[in-house]
C-alpha cells in the first residue's frame, strides 16, 4: 500500500478565524476517504489547501513524495489530483462532450483521442446520451455528475470531491455513490471526499476523519466514528449512532 | 522660474482638479453602487456642458447659478437611463453592460456633433478674466468660484448618503445586494437614484467646467477615460478618494503641463493609471477587495 | 487535413461559402470604384474583427484598445518604407514583431497582477491614449503633423510595394481575411481553442483541470496582437497617411470592435457577417440621406450605436447565432457558439 497524499501538521488563518489547525493525515492509493463536520470546520478551507487555491500557513503537504503546498492549482491538477466545486463550475456555453473534453486534453494534444476518452469517461458516467446538450441545459444532479466527469478526464491518481452529494434524491445519491465505487475499483482513482449526506460516507468510505473548528476530533473506520462520543456530541447526534 | 509661477499653477491645478473630482465622484457613485461601468460619463458631461453653453448663449444665465438646473436635467436624464434601458443589464455580462453605454455615448457624441457642429463654444461670463490675490497668490476667479462650488455639491452629497435614509438605503444596496432586496428595500428604485445623483454630480461638474475649458462634442471620452483614472486612482468605493484623486490628477497635468509640453499632460495621467492598477488596485484611499 | 478541416462542416455551409467567395472574387470586374472602396472597408473591418475576436471571442480578454496594433502596425512599416526603403511584406513582419511585443507586455502586466474585467479594459484604453499621445510627439514619424508614404502613379501595380489601384488592395485584403476565417476555425478546433473557451468560461475552472491560464491569455492576446497589426500595414499602405490622433484614438478602438459585436462574439462567422451589415447598412443610410440632401456629419455614428444598441438589447449573442438557428444551420443540438 503505497502513500498517495500526507497532510502534516497544517494550519490556516484568515484574518483572525483560525480556519484549520495542526490537521495531519496521509491516504493510501486506491482509498476511499471522507472528511465530514459541521459547517465552518474548515472542511473546504482544506481542500483548497490540497487543491492549491491557497497555501497552508503551516505545515506540508506531500503527493506522492514530493511537496505540493504552495502550487497554483493548475500545477496542482498536473501532478495528478483533480477536484470538483461545492457549488457546480460547468462551463455553461459548452457541449457536455466538449466539457469533459476540456479537461481530456490536458494529458493528450491529438483532439480525436481526447474526444474518445471523452465519451468513455461520459459512458462510465452515464452521461454519453447527453453529450451534445449545453452544460448550462442540464439539471443539477446531471451537472454534478458533468463535474466528476470533468475531472476524472485529467487522470488524476486522487479525486478531490466537494459535498458532490449535495442536493441529490436518495435515488440519485446511489448512482452516485455506485458510479464512484465503480471508477474505484476498476480505475484504483484514490477519492478524497467532503460530505454531509451520511448516506453516501457510509457507502463509500473506507476511513472517515472528522473536523470540528479547524481541528481533527476522529479519525478512522465509519463504523467507529459514528459511535464516538466526541464525534456524536458535536455533529452527529445521538440518532446518527444508531 | 519664480516660485509662485509654480504655486499658482498648482494651485489652479488643484481648483481645477476639484471639479474632476466632483465628475469623478459621479462614477465612484455609480459604480460603487449599481456595478456599472459608465462608459458615457465623460460624454453625459459633455451634454451638461452644451446645455450651459445654450443658456449662456441664448438668456446669458450664468453656469454657476443654473448648477442647481443642469444638474436636475441631468439626474432627470440619469434615473431614466438606469431604470428604463439599464436595469436589465445588471445580471448580463460585462462586455454586455459595457457596449450598451458605448453604443450610448456614441449616440451622445454624434447628435452633439449633428446639433452643435465641430466648433469649440465655450461662456465667458462677466468675471471670466478676474483673478484673486491672496499675498503672492493669485487665483482665477472662476477656478476658484468651481472649486468652491464642487466642494460645496460633494460635501451635500456626503452628508446625503451619510445621514439621510435614502442614502443609506443606497450604501446598503452596494454592501450587499441580496440582503438589501431580503430586507425590502426597493433596489431597482434605488439603482435609478443612484444612478441619477451620479449624473447630477456629472451635471454640476460639466456645468463648472464650461467656465474653464472649452467644449467640442469629442471632449467626452477623454473625460470618461479621466474620470475612470481619477476613480481607480483615488480608490473606487471611496468618495474622499474621487476627490483626492482628481485634486491629484489635476494637480498632476497642470503641473506636467508647465515642465513638459501641454499636449503630454495627459501621457502622466495614464501612465499614473498602469501603476496604480498594477501595484495597488484599490486605489489611495479604497478597500481591497476580496 | 483538408478533411479534418472539413469535419462537421455542413454541405450548406459549404457551398454558402463557395458562393460568396466566388462572388467576392469577381466583385472588382462589375463594381464601380466606390463600391469597391465600400467592400475594402468591409474586408478590412471583417479581418480585424476577427483578429480582435480571438482575444475577446475565444478567450473572453476584453480589449478597448486595439486600435494600438493597428497604429503600430501601420507606423511601423510605413517608417521603414519611407526611411530605408524597406518593403511592406518584408516590413510585415517587423510590425508584427512590434505588435508582439506590445501585447505581451500589455497582456504580462495585465495578467501577472491580476487585472481583469473592466479593469483590463481600462488598461487596453490607457495604453493606447498613452501611444496616441506618445507618437503626437514621435518626430521621427511625423508626429501630429503626420507621416506620409511617397503617392506614385498608379499606371501599373506594384504587389511587392503595395503601390497600385484598390483593386490590389481589394484581393490582398480578400486573400487576408479568407486566411483569417480558415485559421480561426482551425484554432477554435484546437486544443487551444478549446482552452481558450474553457478560460472565457469560467478561469478558475479552468486551472482546476490544469490550464496554464497565464500562458493561453497570452497566446490570445499575442496572437491576437500580431494579426491585428498588419490590417495596419494595410491601411498605411491605402490611404498613405498616418495620424495619431485618428489612428490610436478610442474611436477606432471601438469602431473595430462593432463588426464582431453586432455579429456575434465569439463565433467563426459573426465578425463577417457584422462587417458587411454594419457597414453594408451605414453605406446605405449615408446614400439615402444624400439622396433626401441631408449632411449631417456624425450621423453615420449615431446610426452604428443605435445599431449598437439594438443588438446589445435584442440580440445579445450577436446576430449570426439566431440567424444560424433560423436557417437551420446547427448540426446537432449543440451550439457551442462554434461556428
Amino acid at each position: 500500500m503505497t502513500t498517495l497524499l500526507t497532510v502534516d501538521r497544517v494550519a490556516k488563518n484568515f484574518t483572525g478565524l483560525r480556519a484549520i489547525e495542526n490537521v495531519s493525515f496521509s491516504l493510501d492509493a486506491g482509498e476511499i476517504f471522507a472528511v465530514i463536520g459541521p459547517n465552518g470546520a474548515g472542511k473546504t478551507t482544506l481542500f483548497n489547501m490540497i487543491a492549491g487555491v491557497f497555501a497552508p500557513d503551516a505545515g506540508t503537504i506531500a503527493y506522492c513524495g514530493q511537496r505540493i503546498d504552495g502550487l497554483r492549482p493548475d500545477q496542482v491538477c498536473r501532478r495528478g489530483i483533480g477536484r470538483t466545486f461545492q457549488i457546480v463550475r460547468p462551463f455553461p456555453a459548452l457541449t457536455v462532450e466538449d466539457n469533459v473534453m476540456v479537461g481530456a486534453l490536458l494529458r493528450r494534444s491529438d483532439m480525436a483521442a481526447a474526444r474518445r476518452r471523452a465519451h468513455e469517461i461520459l459512458s462510465q458516467i452515464d452521461l454519453l446520451d447527453k453529450r451534445g446538450l449545453r452544460a448550462s441545459a442540464l439539471t443539477l444532479p446531471d451537472r454534478k455528475r458533468l463535474e466528476v466527469a470533468r475531472a476524472l478526464a485529467t487522470d488524476p491518481k486522487l479525486l478531490l470531491l466537494d459535498e458532490v452529494m449535495a442536493g441529490l434524491r436518495p435515488t440519485e445519491t446511489d448512482r452516485m455513490v455506485e458510479i464512484l465505487r465503480q471508477l474505484n475499483q476498476s480505475t484504483g482513482v484514490t477519492i478524497l471526499l467532503i460530505e454531509h449526506v451520511m448516506r453516501a460516507v457510509m457507502a463509500l468510505a473506507q476511513r472517515v476523519l472528522v473536523l470540528h473548528h479547524g481541528a481533527v476530533i476522529a479519525e478512522g473506520a465509519p463504523g467507529e466514528i459514528v459511535r464516538d462520543p466526541a464525534v456524536i456530541q458535536s455533529y452527529l447526534g445521538v440518532e446518527a449512532a444508531g | 522660474m519664480p516660485a509662485e509661477i509654480y504655486l499658482n499653477v498648482a494651485v489652479g491645478g488643484m481648483l481645477t482638479g476639484l471639479v474632476y473630482g466632483l465628475m469623478a465622484l459621479g462614477l465612484s457613485v455609480i459604480f460603487g453602487v449599481v456595478r456599472i461601468v459608465n462608459f458615457a460619463h465623460g460624454e453625459m458631461m459633455t451634454v451638461a456642458m452644451y446645455i450651459a453653453v445654450v443658456l449662456f448663449s441664448a438668456f446669458k444665465l450664468d453656469p454657476l447659478v443654473m448648477l442647481a438646473p443642469i444638474a436636475a436635467v441631468l439626474f432627470v436624464f440619469g434615473y431614466a437611463m438606469q431604470a428604463g434601458l439599464i436595469n436589465p443589464f445588471i445580471t448580463r455580462p460585462e462586455h454586455s453592460q459595457f457596449m450598451l453605454l458605448i453604443a450610448v455615448a456614441m449616440i451622445l457624441v454624434n447628435t452633439l456633433l449633428i446639433v452643435f457642429g465641430p466648433d469649440a463654444r465655450s461662456v465667458q461670463t462677466s468675471y471670466s478674466l478676474d483673478s484673486f490675490q491672496i499675498g503672492p497668490l493669485i487665483v482665477d476667479a472662476t477656478k476658484a468660484y468651481a472649486g468652491g462650488a464642487a466642494i460645496a455639491f460633494a460635501l451635500a452629497l456626503f452628508a446625503f448618503f451619510r445621514f439621510s435614509l435614502t442614502g443609506r438605503a443606497i450604501r446598503a444596496c452596494a454592501d450587499n445586494y441580496t440582503g438589501a432586496l431580503v430586507v425590502g428595500l426597493d433596489v431597482k428604485r434605488l439603482y435609478a437614484l443612484t444612478f441619477g445623483l451620479g449624473s447630477a454630480c456629472v451635471g454640476a461638474a460639466g456645468a463648472m467646467l464650461v467656465m474653464l475649458i472649452d467644449v467640442t462634442p469629442q471632449i467626452g471620452p477623454g473625460y470618461t477615460l479621466l474620470a475612470f483614472i481619477i476613480v481607480i486612482t483615488g480608490g473606487l468605493g471611496s468618495m474622499p478618494g474621487a476627490l483626492l484623486g482628481g485634486v491629484l490628477i489635476g494637480l498632476t497635468e497642470a503641473l506636467a503641463g508647465l515642465f513638459f509640453t501641454p499636449s503630454a499632460k495627459s501621457m502622466f495621467a495614464f501612465a499614473l493609471l498602469v501603476l496604480v492598477l498594477l501595484f495597488r488596485p484599490q486605489g489611495i484611499l479604497g478597500k481591497r477587495l476580496a | 487535413m483538408m478533411g479534418r478541416l472539413l469535419d462537421g462542416v455542413s454541405k450548406r455551409v459549404l457551398i454558402g461559402l463557395f458562393t460568396v467567395f466566388a462572388a467576392l472574387i469577381i466583385a472588382p470586374l462589375f463594381a464601380n470604384d466606390y463600391l469597391l472602396t465600400i467592400l475594402i472597408l468591409i474586408l478590412y473591418f471583417a479581418y480585424t474583427g476577427q483578429a480582435w475576436n480571438i482575444m475577446m471571442g475565444f478567450a473572453g480578454q476584453l480589449s478597448l484598445g486595439h486600435a494600438i496594433y493597428v497604429g503600430l502596425g501601420a507606423y511601423t512599416t510605413a517608417a521603414l518604407y519611407v526611411h530605408f526603403g524597406i518593403g511592406p511584406w518584408i516590413g510585415m513582419a517587423a510590425a508584427v514583431a512590434v505588435a508582439v511585443v506590445c501585447g505581451a507586455i500589455i497582456g504580462f502586466l495585465a495578467f501577472r497582477f491580476g487585472v481583469g474585467g473592466v479593469y483590463f479594459a481600462i488598461l487596453t484604453i490607457a495604453f493606447a491614449e498613452f501611444f496616441r499621445i506618445g507618437f503626437d510627439h514621435f518626430k521621427w514619424v511625423g508626429g501630429s503633423a503626420g507621416f506620409f508614404l511617397p503617392v506614385a502613379n498608379y499606371a501599373s501595380n506594384d504587389l511587392w510595394n503595395l503601390r497600385g489601384n484598390p483593386a490590389m488592395f481589394y484581393y490582398v485584403l480578400l486573400a487576408m481575411t479568407s486566411g483569417a476565417f480558415i485559421l480561426c476555425h482551425i484554432l477554435l478546433r484546437s486544443r487551444m481553442g478549446y482552452f481558450w473557451q474553457a478560460i472565457r468560461e469560467d478561469e478558475q475552472a479552468a486551472r482546476a483541470l490544469g490550464i496554464d491560464t497565464f500562458r493561453y491569455k497570452m497566446y490570445a492576446v499575442v496572437i491576437s496582437a500580431g494579426m491585428t497589426s498588419i490590417s495596419g500595414v494595410l491601411f498605411a499602405f491605402y490611404y498613405n497617411n498616418l495620424f495619431p490622433e485618428q489612428i490610436f484614438h478610442i474611436s477606432r478602438s471601438i469602431e473595430l470592435i462593432l463588426a464582431p459585436i453586432i455579429g456575434g462574439v465569439g463565433t467563426l462567422f459573426g465578425p463577417i457577417i457584422g462587417a458587411f451589415l454594419l457597414t453594408g447598412l451605414a453605406e446605405a443610410l449615408h446614400e439615402a440621406m444624400n439622396a433626401l440632401g441631408f449632411d449631417a456629419p456624425g450621423a453615420k455614428q449615431v446610426f452604428y450605436g443605435i445599431c449598437l444598441l439594438f443588438v446589445v438589447m435584442v440580440l445579445p449573442d450577436g446576430v449570426w447565432p439566431p440567424l444560424k438557428k433560423a436557417l437551420r444551420l446547427n448540426p446537432h443540438e449543440s451550439d457551442r457558439g462554434k461556428s
